[in-house]
């Protein structure tokens, strides 16, 4: 009879993954009111306890489980973006066409920020060649720069997924940290959260870190940090490669 | 009716990934660039005109607002299929580097955010 139930699950995996959150949601609001007396939002709760149960998975976090592989439909790339673009219902023109030009700015700055800083602390950990470097470097943009970025220079397995790992511990700690430091750096207005997307950069992290910040800024975060990982691919295995080429030959 | 909001998304979504992608292969890499950006930039100019001529009715609009307040329980999803195993795996550097990352993005929000700041109305930044 069990399996009976389970397969019926299974094979409707989709419908169970919105049964499934529904219940997150559920419980996390209820705790966020009852027990945290609202110190912590119901969506930071909820996006929390998503995390902790990725870590019960594997690769595919919770969908490696056939019960929740449901999940990696509801959670996957394909609705995830179609939801974004329909927060774009919520958005102000003006707005946007202000903060443009830091917008802008920040992509540049975001991208070169994180390459710097990933390819420092690389060297600072024993790593020397450059292509190690670069490759680290742009896993600091994103989990999907670092990769793109390898496999153009020719970088060995460890230091992908070394690459890849930086990019998701990105994503994550994105997600936890914007809506703690929110209010310290002024991101409370749909200006700043254009900044904010471009200099974070990694789509899944600023969605999520807007969300459990305040779920009007999502589409602004959202709008420019759609750039950054084509920004990333394109100038990580190019122009930065060829900097740091320059620099370590000096 | 409903559906011809869901419609209007969906084709917005498309025509952007699609704007994307050529935008991507003209650069010379195999990937979307800014499709979504493009998608919301589409959606937010079709809405405005559609309304103007007075074309989007009630449950048109709601067929593009309820995928928008799906948005939190799909993210939720999306945390719990990361693979956040692999950020372990990374070991040391992976972690030092991603938070080290994260925090010194975080700290340039406010330097970034006095270009072309809204309060006072100018026409945009050179």
């Amino acid at each position: 009879m069990t399996e009976l139930i389970t397969e019926v699950l299974i094979n409707n995996g989709l419908l169970f993954a919105f049964l499934f959150v529904g219940v997150i949601m559920l419980v996390s609001f209820w705790l966020t009111r009852h027990l945290f007396r609202g110190l912590i939002p119901g969506v930071a709760l909820a996006i929390l306890i998503g995390l902790g149960l990725a870590f019960l998975g594997g690769n595919k976090g919770i969908a490696d489980f056939p019960l929740f592989a449901g999940m990696a439909l509801l959670g996957g790339s394909m609705l995830r973006d179609f939801a974004v673009v329909a927060t774009a219902m919520g958005a102000d023109l003006d707005k946007i066409r202000h903060a443009g030009p830091a917008g802008a700015v920040a992509l540049l700055t975001g991208v070169l920020l994180s390459f710097v800083l990933g390819v420092t602390i690389a060297w600072g950990l024993g790593y020397h060649d450059p292509v190690s470097l670069a490759t680290i470097g742009a896993g600091a943009c994103t989990y999907i720069v670092g990769p793109v970025t390898g496999t153009a220079l020719g970088a060995s397995s460890e230091v992908m997924a070394i690459s890849i790992a930086t990019g998701v511990v990105k994503t994550i700690a994105t997600t936890v940290l914007t809506p703690l430091i929110a209010r310290r750096v002024g991101l409370d207005n749909p200006h700043s959260a254009l900044v904010f997307g471009g200099l974070l950069g990694t789509t899944s992290g600023v969605a999520a870190g807007l969300a459990a910040t305040d779920p009007k800024l999502v589409p602004y975060g959202a709008l420019t940090a759609t750039f950054y990982t084509g920004l990333g691919c394109l100038l990580c295995p190019s122009v930065l490669y060829l900097a740091l080429l320059w620099l370590s030959g000096w | 009716m409903t559906i011809y909001g869901v419609a209007l998304l969906a084709f917005c979504f498309l025509a952007g990934k699609v704007t994307g992608t050529l935008l991507g292969a003209a650069i010379g890499i195999n990937g979307d660039v800014g499709g979504v950006g493009f998608a919301m930039l589409l959606l937010i100019f079709l809405n405005a005109w559609l309304k103007r001529r007075g074309w989007l009715d009630g449950p048109t609009t709601a067929g593009i607002l309820f995928w928008s307040s799906m948005y939190i329980p799909i993210i939720v999803a999306m945390a719990a299929v990361q693979n956040a195993t692999a950020a372990l795996s990374g070991g040391w550097l992976a972690l030092i580097a991603g938070v080290a990352v994260t925090v010194a993005g975080l700290s340039l929000v406010p330097l970034l955010s006095r270009i072309g700041r809204p309060p006072a109305p100018q026409p945009p930044g050179p």
